[in-house]
């Protein structure tokens, strides 16, 4: 199975996971208990998210927290960043077009 | 030089992308480089692609068939059927990838376009919105531009190394 951040954000419960620990770093039981889902269901996404470099764990104290790794977030803003340049080439041309349709005019 | 930045946003939720840009220029024309196959040609391809139309039928049911050329002779068949169209106002459609025959390829996500116009006779606002079916299709699509994108940067920069 694929695991990028594409993958990641595909699902709105992973999407949730991470606007929580985006927030603030969370315990597995205070984020399973945001959750209607069973605990299973959750740790799955969490091991998603994990395995696509977006959620990354620490033990602190005796704890483990999850936290939120924006870094990666990026990339899906690098892919737009393309789009986006293909866009403003298109309309550059646009641009160039209509300005000499308007010269042509009388 | 005009200098009209396009405004580009994504929905990860509603699965869109919008993408809002202004151009110095009349409604009736730039309607009519939107809706125009001969026009189409001349801008519609990113740089350094170019658009060849084989066939557009404007109108509700019809559709524009046309093919993206690479400069290094990798092609790409294009479609977009007109699903509603108001004149002057909005164009509804699905873009589709597909073969010399306007036959629709699976293997590409559909995307539903609504492209909005809104000007006078000085000025014109076109605001588009991508539709995916799903986040994986946007993914794939957004992927692709990226590559596209990519290979069309590395074009340019050999372009600039020749001179």
């Amino acid at each position: 199975m694929r695991r990028d951040v594409f993958q990641a954000i595909a699902d709105p419960t992973r999407r949730a996971i991470l606007s929580l620990i985006a927030l603030q770093a969370m315990t597995p039981n205070a984020l399973a208990e945001q959750f209607n889902t069973s605990r299973q269901a959750v740790s799955k996404h969490i091991k998603i998210l994990s395995e696509c470099q977006l959620l990354r764990q620490e033990q602190v104290g005796r704890e483990i927290y999850y936290f939120f790794n924006a870094k990666k977030m990026k990339e899906v803003d690098n892919y737009l960043q393309q789009f986006r340049a293909n866009w403003d080439s298109r309309f550059d041309q646009l641009d160039n077009l209509l300005k000499k349709q308007k010269n042509k005019k009388p | 030089m005009t200098t009209n930045d396009a405004v580009y946003t994504k929905d990860i939720d509603k699965k869109t992308l919008h993408v809002v840009r202004s151009f110095a220029a009349s409604l009736e024309q730039v309607w009519k480089a939107w809706t125009e196959s001969e026009m189409l040609d001349k801008w519609w391809a990113p740089k350094p692609y170019r658009a060849e139309t084989k066939t557009m039928d404007f109108r509700v049911g019809g559709y524009w068939l046309y093919c993206m050329m690479g400069p290094k002779g990798d092609n790409q068949w294009c479609r977009e059927s007109y699903k509603k169209i108001e004149p002057r106002q909005a164009i509804h459609n699905d873009t589709n990838f597909c073969d010399a025959d306007g036959n629709i390829s699976n293997d590409f996500p559909t995307m539903h376009w609504t492209k909005d116009f809104r000007g006078d006779t000085k000025e014109t606002t076109v605001s588009i919105e991508i539709l995916f079916d799903s986040v994986a299709d946007m993914d794939t699509v957004v992927k692709k531009g990226f590559r596209e994108g990519f290979a069309a940067g590395l074009n340019n920069l050999e372009e600039l190394l020749s001179i």
